[in-house]
This record gives structure tokens, sequence and C-alpha cells, in this order.
């Protein structure tokens, strides 16, 4: 056994945090939380240039062929920094569905313009229903010609309004059970018939409502096979989920030291209020916390990583992470007072990306669910 | 033993139940309870209008003697009123000046403060601030330096208030300078009554975590303040602050507002389907909603406690209910949103104004919201201190 990281990621999560320590300050975050498309081109390219956006794809594809474990320390850094911007939907929910379900062609022609930073695009899953189960997907794909026509609205799909493909995740037969018959394509985002309307949501990230009004997409840009599109939706979940735990992870690390250095330099009565022992009792159930999280969190990874079945450690970890997080940045709050309540402070974004994940993939209770069942419940 | 109301309190309570389902028909749509709303630009103006209607009906200032324009509501009928209020989400009632600047020239103002303050509270006209905090005085707040120097007929004011709710509205504030800086922490300490237009006076908005626009800092350059504003003797100040703190602090407006958004949440679980079934069919959705109602009824005991304590013992002995009280509410308020936010799913996320918003994304704000409320007013923290030592006689550490 062995719970410790390599001399390599080591240095991964040190050049990540001094990047983006530089590159995106806290300034940058909430001007990103207001701004339209909410990324810069410019920060992009520089990830880009780092080779993060082709971190975890084989080197054939124009990756460097890092793992899984190596993609979880970069986003618990990107989690560290509040990185605003379309990676974890480029990379992360649409790269892994490519890579997974697509065919040689299709990962030949995506994967390295992704890798470049030359791509972004979006995943379009849940619809209206707001679910992460089969019987959710209701948005039509109907064959005519050569052609599928996609009919539906999807609600939630971070960045839709930037991408240059979506991939929609589409009902095209209904089947005996719920997950047969959906099928995942790849769709031009500029093609007529989508459009798009960002949501306002409490972190400010890019959510978007999504019409596809009789959206015509090529035979050819079928993700996997027809009718069998849930079993790489699942895969992809599964993946996704502990990639958004490490990110939280990250951020509740950061909440955690930017509230312990607030206590040991905030004096009230004449001492620091870390010197009050409810403060430091509220640190060390935070720092149980943010531990508790990342264990949970890298044995999860560490099996998606492996190769090995982790659905249990990932809904474990989800179900965990999510309160955690949000344990954590109440604690972080009540430490820093009033200024921590103010809009320019640092803890708010944190909150706030705390509260957008804790549903994202399935909150608490869907996960402990899915662990009930893997415990034969 | 009796946990009846009286027919005329009864009576008296539906008449106000009547009165604010019909009034808060007014409300701007997305109305919610508490200061964010009150003091939004949209949420000025309504609070006022509520205010001058609660006047003319004779319910703003019950508690205050007639003398006052009150009609020397006991303790009890004070509780009922600040329980409707909350229920309805109703604005009106200036918690600075009705809740705290009031009572306290009641007990502590000359006659003629009392003349020249308390009328204009009673019927709606002049809206208070609250000056006490300051960027170094937090939970310790006789550290402040806000100072005080007296000038003939005159004090002339120097200083930097901060997190000061509604000084962008408020026509008056209460502050708290130092006028004697050789004597340590509470002592050497005045009470002033400050006019916010005064010369002198600058107040600079504040946005809370989700951007509204709720306190303010606020900057005291040389402000001359006439001597007679000054409440109580000089140096004085820090003993009346406790009387300013300890009128009516059942919190119940809380629980009111709480029980509110509950049965608007169970509501909403009843109508909203997902794979055929309503939410309020879903186990874990049935318990919470359940928990919260029992916590409600708690707090509601504890509140409706704290009051007829207040009642039989005065405002400084029942301090450690009042303060239990207030921990409780505000807490019991947070579970509530975070409850509610978790029901919502996704999209709870959704800010208040689009289509996809359920409940005028009423949980994306709350969830915000609560933060705050465990910190006004003296925090979790603090008011967890005073129960320990002075309600359990634990000693203190400080
Ligand atoms: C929404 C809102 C409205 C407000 N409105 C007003 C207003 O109108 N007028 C006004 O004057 N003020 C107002 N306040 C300010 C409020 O009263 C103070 O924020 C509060 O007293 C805490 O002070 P602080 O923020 O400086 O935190 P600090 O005092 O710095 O406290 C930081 C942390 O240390 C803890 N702590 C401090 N001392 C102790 C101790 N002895 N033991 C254990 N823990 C301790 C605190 O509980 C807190 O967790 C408002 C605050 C908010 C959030």
């Amino acid at each position: 056994m062995d719970l410790g990281f390599t001399e390599e990621q080591e240095m991964l999560r040190t050049t990540a945090r001094d990047f983006l320590e530089k590159e995106c300050p806290k300034s940058l975050v909430k001007e990103m939380a207001e701004d339209e498309k909410g990324y810069t081109p410019e920060l992009w390219r520089k990830m880009a240039e780092l080779g993060w956006m082709g971190l975890a794809f084989p080197e054939e594809y124009g990756g460097m062929g890092m793992s899984f474990i190596d993609l979880a320390v970069l986003l618990e850094e990107m989690g560290r920094a509040c990185l605003p911007g379309p990676f974890f939907s480029t990379v992360v929910l649409c790269g892994f569905t490519i890579l997974e379900a697509g065919n040689e062609e299709q990962k030949r022609e995506f994967l390295p313009k992704i890798a470049n930073g030359d791509l972004i695009l979006a995943l379009a899953l849940t619809e209206p229903s707001a679910r992460y189960d089969p019987a959710s997907i209701q948005i039509k794909a109907v064959p005519k010609g050569d052609d599928y026509l996609i009919s539906g609205t999807k609600l939630f799909v971070e960045n839709a309004h930037i991408a240059d493909y979506i991939i929609c995740v589409t009902r095209t037969k209904n089947g005996a059970s719920p997950e047969e018959g959906i099928t995942i394509f790849l769709v031009d985002g500029g093609s007529a018939g989508i459009s798009t309307t960002l949501l306002k949501t409490i972190a400010g990230d890019k959510q978007c409502e999504v019409i596809f009004d009789n959206v015509r997409v090529p035979k050819k840009n079928m993700l996997g096979e027809l009718n069998k599109g849930w079993g790489v939706v699942e895969k992809l979940l599964e993946k996704a989920t502990a990639a958004l735990c490490a990110q939280m992870v990250g951020g509740a690390q950061a909440a955690l030291d930017m509230s312990i250095a607030y206590a040991k330099e905030r004096v009230q009565f004449g001492r620091p209020i870390g010197s009050f022992q409810a403060i430091q009792h509220y640190c060390a159930n935070m720092v149980t916390d943010v531990d508790g999280s990342k264990y949970v969190t890298y044995e999860a990874a560490w099996k998606v990583s492996n190769g090995l079945p982790a659905t249990m450690e990932v809904s474990m970890a989800k179900a965990w992470v999510s309160e955690a997080y949000r344990r954590v940045t109440l604690l972080g709050h009540q430490i820093h007072g009033s200024i921590g309540f103010c809009m320019d402070h640092d803890m708010p974004l944190y909150f706030k990306r705390a509260k957008a994940a804790e549903p994202t993939f399935g909150d608490a209770d869907w996960h402990r669910e899915v662990v009930a069942k893997q415990l034969g419940l | 033993m009796d946990f009846k109301l009286t027919p005329e309190q009864e009576a008296l309570k539906k008449e106000l139940d009547d009165f604010l389902r019909e009034e808060m028909k007014n409300a701007p749509p997305g109305w919610e309870a508490g200061m964010e709303a009150m003091f939004s630009d949209e949420g000025w103006p309504f609070h006022r209008y509520m205010a001058r209607r609660l006047s003319e009906k004779g319910w703003l200032v019950r508690p205050w003697p007639r003398e006052y324009g009150g009609v020397d509501a006991p303790m009890i009928e004070q509780v009922i009123f600040s329980e409707v209020m909350g229920y309805h989400r109703a604005p009106g009632r200036d918690i600075f000046g009705i809740g705290m600047i009031g009572p306290t020239l009641l007990v502590a103002g000359n006659e003629e403060q009392k003349k020249e303050h308390l009328p204009p509270i009673a019927r709606a006209e002049r809206f208070w601030c609250q000056g006490w905090s300051e960027p170094n005085a937090g939970s310790d707040l006789a550290s402040l330096t806000t100072r005080a120097v007296r000038d003939g007929d005159d004090y002339i004011i120097n200083g930097q208030k901060t997190w000061t709710s509604g000084a962008h509205f408020a026509d008056w504030s209460f502050i708290l300078a130092r006028t004697n800086p050789e004597e340590k922490r509470s002592r050497g300490i005045s009470f002033f009554l400050v006019d916010m237009k005064s010369p002198g006076v600058t107040v600079r908005p504040l946005l809370g975590m989700n951007g509204t626009h709720l306190f303010n800092e606020v900057y005291y350059d040389d402000v001359r303040v006439p001597a007679r504003n000054r409440v109580g003797e000089e140096n004085e100040g820090w003993a009346i602050t406790r009387a300013t703190m300890n009128f009516e602090r059942s919190s119940i407006e809380t629980v009111g507002v709480v029980k509110r958004e509950l049965e608007e949440l169970a509501a909403f679980c009843k109508e909203t389907k997902w794979n055929g079934k309503t939410l309020s069919q879903n186990p874990f959705v049935r318990h919470r909603l359940a928990q919260l109602a029992i916590e409600i009824d708690v707090g509601r005991a504890l509140a409706y406690r704290t009051a007829w304590l207040q009642e039989k013992g005065g405002l400084l002995l029942s301090a450690d209910a009042a303060s239990a009280a207030k921990v409780y509410g505000t807490e019991l308020a947070q579970r509530l949103a975070y409850t509610g936010y978790q029901i919502m799913g996704l999209y709870g996320q959704v800010k208040m104004g689009s289509k996809w918003a359920p409940l005028h994304g009423s949980y994306e704000s709350s969830s915000q919201l609560c933060m705050g409320m465990n910190l006004a007013g003296g925090s979790s923290e603090v008011q967890r201190n005073m129960i320990a030592w002075f309600g359990l006689g634990l000693p203190r550490t400080i």
C-alpha cells in the first residue's frame, strides 16, 4: 500500500498551483462569473500549451498518456483555484465520451483537437426532469435519410453557449427497459435548430437550456452503437463523478487553508480568534472532513484509474464529499465573520461551488442509494 | 400550565393575519422576508408603505406606553405580532427603530429625546440604522475606536463603522464612540444619535455574497453631533447597549418565516412529480419535511419560553434564553434553506428571474443569506458563550 503521490504527481501539483495562482487569480474568477462567455481564450491557450487538455488521453491521440489519478491531481488544483471555463465539460465530460465510445476515425479527428485546445465541447445529458437515470432521457432522435433529427430540451448543459460541438444523449427507441434505446450524437454546435439560453446560477458557471428543434446530425456522428448509449453514459458518470469529487476536495482544502490563516490573524478580545476553543474545534472538524474527503476520493480515483470496478467507491465519495464540502464552507464562513459574507471576499466562491457541486451527478441521497444497492440491500 | 392563547389574543392574531394576507398582495414579485428584501430599491418603498399601514392600524409600536403611540401591550402580544408578521414575511417593522432605539430611549433616554424621536418612529416617518460594528471591533465590540471629542455644545465624531444594515436608506443612526481613550474597553464609550444627513457622514455600499446591497461601510469625518444627542452619561454608553440588545429577543419572527417556507416547500413537494410519483411520496423527502416541522415546533416553544421568561424576570435575566432562541432560530432557518436547496435538486442553483427557478429561486438566495444571520446581532459562537456563562454559570474564558 502506498497512500502517497509520486514525485511526478507532486511536481504536477506544484506546477499547476503556481500556474493557476499566477494566471487565474480570484479577481479573474469573479470577473468570469459575470462574463457571458465565462472563460478567457488566453488562459485556455496557455493551459493547452501545458498539455492539460490532453493530459489523460493516450499519446496516439495527441495526449500525454497520463493516468486518471494524474488528472485528479490537476483537477484538485483547479478546484482550489476555482478555475472557470470549459475544461471539465470539454475534457472530462466530452473527451472521455469520445475516447470511450468513439470509433477510430472520430477519436483521430477530435481528441487531438481537444488536446490542442482547438475545441470546446459540452455534454447535453440532463433534461427538465433533472435526473441522472436512463428514464430521464426523453429527447428524440429520429432517422431521416443519412441523418438523424433531434428534437427536445436539455437543461443544465454547461458551456453549450460557447461549444463547438455538443454531445447529445438522445432516445432513439422506447425499449423494454429505460436503458435500452439511448444513443449518443456528436452535434455541431452551429447546427440550425439549436438555441441556447444561459441560466443564471449560484456559482456563475455557464449552464444552459438547450432547445433542439429538428437539428440534423449525420449518422456518422453517432458515438458508439445505436440504442446502446446508456452503458457509455454510466461509465462516463462514474469517471465524471470521481473527477468532480477531486475538484471539490481541492476547493475544500483551500477553504480550510484560508480559514486557518484567518483564525491565526484575526484578533478579537486581544487575541487571535484561533485561540478560542470553539474556533479550534471548527478547524479540527474541517480538517477531518477534508482529509476524509481526500482519501475517499483518491480511493475512488485509483480504482477508476486502474480500471477496477468503482461504482461503490465513487458513490461513497460523492455522498461524503457533497456533504463534507458543504460543512467545511459553512464553518469557514462562520470563522470569517461578516467579512466572509461579502461578495468581494474569496470565501463565497467556495461556498457557491460547494452548493453547485452538491446536486451535480446526483446528490448525497442519490449516491447513498447506489451504495445501498451495492451492499445488496 | 396552559399553552392556549386567550380568546382576545386569538382574535388579535386573526385580525392581524387577515390584514397582512390582504396587504402582502402588494409585495414586489418574489418578495422574501428579511433585511435584504427591505433594503433593496424595490423593497424599501414597500417597507415604508407597510410601516405606514401598520402605524395607521395602531400596530406598529403596541408595546410602547400610550403617550408615545403604543398600548402597553404585554410581551405575549408582541410575540404573537412578530410571529404573524414573520409568517407573512411582512416588512414594515424597523428592527433598528422600533426594535432597538425606541426601547433604548424608553429606558435610558431623557424626556426631550423621547419627545423628539419616539413619535416619528411610531408614525413610520423616521427610520434608523445601527452603527456599532467596526472593521476591528466585531464580537469584541468594546474595542471600538471611533472617537467623539467634546467641542462646546457638540461632539465631533471621527471613525469608521461597518456592516451597517440599511444605512443607505436610514434617516438616523445610533452609534457608539469612544469619549475617553484613556479608559480601556467598555469604559469610556458613549452612545449617540446621529442624523444621517449630517455633513461628514459617508455611506459606501458593501455587497453581500449573493450580490444584494444590504449593509454598508459608514465613514464619520468630523461629524458634528449636538451634545443633547448623547444618550445617557458620557462614558457610560456600554450599559445602554445591553438594554438595546435585550428588548423582545424571542426570535419568534424567524420561526414564523421558516414555518411559511416549510408550507411552501411541502406544497411544492406535493405538486412536483418525478417518475410518476410526487416528491412528497419519497420517504427521504417526507422525513426531512417532518423533521423540519418538529424543529419548528421546538423553535416556537423556545421563543415563547423566552418571552415568558422576559415577562416574568425582565430582560437581563432571560438573556441566555434569548441567546438560545436566536441561535436556534437562525440555525433552523439554515437547515431549512439547505433542505429546500437539496430537494430542488439541480434547480436549486437557478437564480430568481428565470422560468426554471422554482419558488422564485428562493433557495438559491436563502441558502446564502442564512449565513449572514448566524453573525448579525452577535455570532452564534458568542451567543453560545453567553448561554454557557450566564445561563449555566460555567467559568468565563475571556
Ligand atoms: C447580515 C448582517 C447584518 C449586520 N448588520 C449590522 C448592523 O446593522 N449594525 C452593526 O453594528 N453590525 C451589523 N452586523 C455585524 C455583526 O454584528 C458582526 O459581524 C458580528 O458581531 C461579528 O463580528 P465580526 O464579523 O467582526 O466577526 P469577528 O468578531 O471577527 O468573529 C470571527 C469569528 O470568531 C468568533 N469569535 C469571536 N470571538 C469569540 C469568542 N470569544 N469565542 C468564540 N468565538 C469567537 C466569531 O463567532 C466568528 O466566528 C451585521 C452582520 C451581518 C452578517
